[in-house]
């Protein structure tokens, strides 16, 4: 890879720069991604840059090739999808709750064939972290990509960065992205509501991020499911985690725990995890680790001493990278073992072979790490979407 | 690329939805820089049997360790069928495997362009019409791509649509490269007019 990277010219940020990472979370850092790109990468959770206001999706390793090669994507225009998301999020509710509580409501296919944007006030409120968490999942409601007008917000994150546009090209640069938004009475091909008030700190059950629900909910009985199909997926995701249905997930006893991922392990989530862990020992028996996304994640967070917090309560504090989200070089935890991660995919193994993984926030996988068992976040004081004191 | 044009095989059914390609195939199967020799590795959390995570031997519940569907060619799948990473080792290992279609309710997005990408058939058909095809087990599948339709061992015929890039890609064998390149005087001229317009969007050589 150092050799072939050297060899085209392309710009490799090596495993000892201070700018790796992971892709979407340096791509953003580094100023390379701004508003009204269009961003093709050959991972699925490309999506996640268009929290900038840029059009990104995933691709295979020919349509890799087919980019470098030609400088273009044959592709078929999608639908346009609109997810409003309404009202206020309550304490301890965050960005991961919000599209996760979206999936499970619209189904794991809900986007299909459509680029999603995210708007109302809810999603104005969220900070850049948020964002990148809120469209990162886009991928995994199936759509084309997901995205957010820029604004203030949005502006504020890219001016200065290494590679953004400055001084005229960034006036130049301004005025086109104060333009990369809906009309007012733009026509939407299909519309999603959610009221923020109806979202709890969210957990997943089985081995979709469809299988979803609030902290307080019990594991739900596949008999009340829509048909035969439906109820045979909900049993063997049941089975799988070990589960029964009617089971209450809060105090499930757990035997991992993971922040990390593209998802959700940039400073605010680690911040927002620590604040949990801080005066706290991860529960005995409990494998806790932390990957922050990038070395630029892991510097900030350690000139703020979030590592001492981390380290004291008993995580590990590992490199950047994407790790244990998807058994990354073979390492995982052990089979039939239970994991509350911070990542995007609870699917069959995806952790290690047989592993169980249940999908939630950074600050319930530290309410967890400390119980020893799935917890409520808002026991322990956690932040909610904006990264305020929940309390 | 191989085309495909026509093809009659046994359809192995998987009629399980969101079967995503952690499941096709797993990271830890992913070994090799080769696109060749992954069909070892396809399914394989549900293919073998393992004691913790050391594979030990076949699991013979499975479909495709089933004598009569081993050497299947055609593989039938539920809703949203390849979702999830966009590793195109999904596809390679299926094509390695030797299946040349894939007949689903439904497919993840980039998991369906990485087929035609390589050769192989993404037919998307109602679930009862899925299951129609699964319900006749073991008996061949004839797969018309040229006309579009399916004709089952009973003489029922099913057609079917596939995107007309992708049809005429993968029926005349076409590399989609080759055939972008044919179009780069277009592509320089408007990148050209785009640098004007859009300085901004555009990284000086100092910057790679």
């Amino acid at each position: 890879m150092r050799r072939t990277a050297n060899d085209v010219g392309i710009r490799l940020f090596d495993i000892d720069d201070r700018r790796h990472g992971i892709t979407h979370l340096i791509s953003a850092e580094q100023g390379i991604t701004v508003p009204g790109l269009v961003v093709a990468c050959p991972d699925s959770h490309t999506c996640t840059l268009g929290a900038l206001g840029a059009i990104g999706w995933g691709i295979g390793t020919s349509d890799c090739e087919h980019v470098l090669t030609t400088e273009t994507l044959r592709t078929v225009k999608p639908r346009q999808l609109r997810v409003t998301f309404d009202g206020t999020p309550g304490p301890g509710v965050t960005a991961k709750d919000m599209v996760v509580h979206l999936i499970a409501r619209y189904t794991a296919a809900g986007a299909r064939g459509f680029a999603m944007e995210y708007a109302g006030p809810a999603v104005e409120a969220l900070d850049m972290d948020a964002r990148f968490t809120l469209c990162n999942m886009a991928v995994e409601f199936s759509a084309f990509t997901g995205l957010i007008a820029p604004d203030a917000t949005t502006l504020d994150y890219v001016r200065g960065r290494a590679h953004a546009p400055r001084g005229r090209k960034l006036e130049h640069a301004g005025r086109a992205w104060s333009e990369l938004r809906s009309d007012s009475d733009a026509d939407f091909d299909l519309e999603y509501r959610i009221d923020c008030g109806d979202i709890a700190p969210t957990i997943t059950w089985g081995t979709s991020p469809e299988h979803a629900v609030g902290i307080d909910a019990r594991v739900p009985d596949p008999e009340a499911a829509a048909d035969d199909d439906a109820k045979r997926a909900m049993r063997l995701a049941i089975d799988y985690m070990g589960l029964k249905p009617g089971q209450p997930l809060k105090s499930l006893p757990i035997d991992g725990a993971f922040i990390g991922s593209c998802t959700n392990a940039r400073l605010s989530d680690l911040r927002a995890a620590a604040d949990i862990l801080r005066g706290r020992r991860v529960a005995r028996g409990v494998r806790a680790i932390c990957t922050p996304g990038s070395q630029a994640v892991k510097q900030a967070a350690e000139a703020e001493g979030i590592h001492d917090v981390f380290l004291a309560a008993g995580f590990e504090w590992r490199e950047p990278g994407c790790s244990l989200c998807f058994n990354a070089g073979g390492e995982g935890f052990a089979p039939e073992e239970r994991v509350v991660s911070s990542t995007n995919r609870n699917f069959r193994g995806r952790q290690g072979p047989r592993v169980r993984t249940h999908l939630a926030s950074p600050a319930m996988v530290a309410a967890a790490a400390v119980s020893g068992a799935i917890a409520d976040s808002r026991e322990f004081g956690g932040r909610d979407a904006n990264g305020q004191d929940a309390a | 690329m191989r085309p495909f044009t026509r093809h009659s095989g046994v359809a192995a059914a998987l009629l399980v939805d969101n079967i995503d390609t952690d499941q096709i195939i797993p990271s830890r199967e992913m070994k090799r820089v080769s696109k060749l020799g992954l069909g070892e590795g396809l399914f394989a959390g549900w293919r073998y049997v393992h004691d913790g995570a050391v594979r030990t031997g076949e699991n013979a519940d499975f479909v495709l360790n089933d004598p009569a569907f081993r050497d299947a060619t055609i593989l039938l799948g539920g809703a949203n069928f390849g979702c999830g990473s966009s590793r195109e080792h999904a596809v390679w290992a299926l094509a390695d495997f030797g299946i040349r279609a894939v007949i689903a309710s439904g497919f993840g997005r980039i998991f369906r362009n990485n087929c035609a990408r390589n050769g192989l058939l993404a037919i998307e058909l109602p679930a009862e019409h899925v299951e129609r095809i699964a319900a006749l087990g073991a008996k061949p599948v004839d797969i018309d791509l040229e006309a579009s339709r399916i004709t089952l061992s009973d003489g029922t015929t099913i057609d079917f649509d596939v995107a007309p890039a992708d049809r005429d890609m993968l029926l005349q064998g076409l590399d989609y490269i080759d055939f972008a390149l044919r179009y780069t005087d277009d592509i320089d001229a408007f990148v050209g007019r785009d640098r004007e317009a859009r300085p901004w969007a555009h990284l000086d050589a100092s910057d790679r």
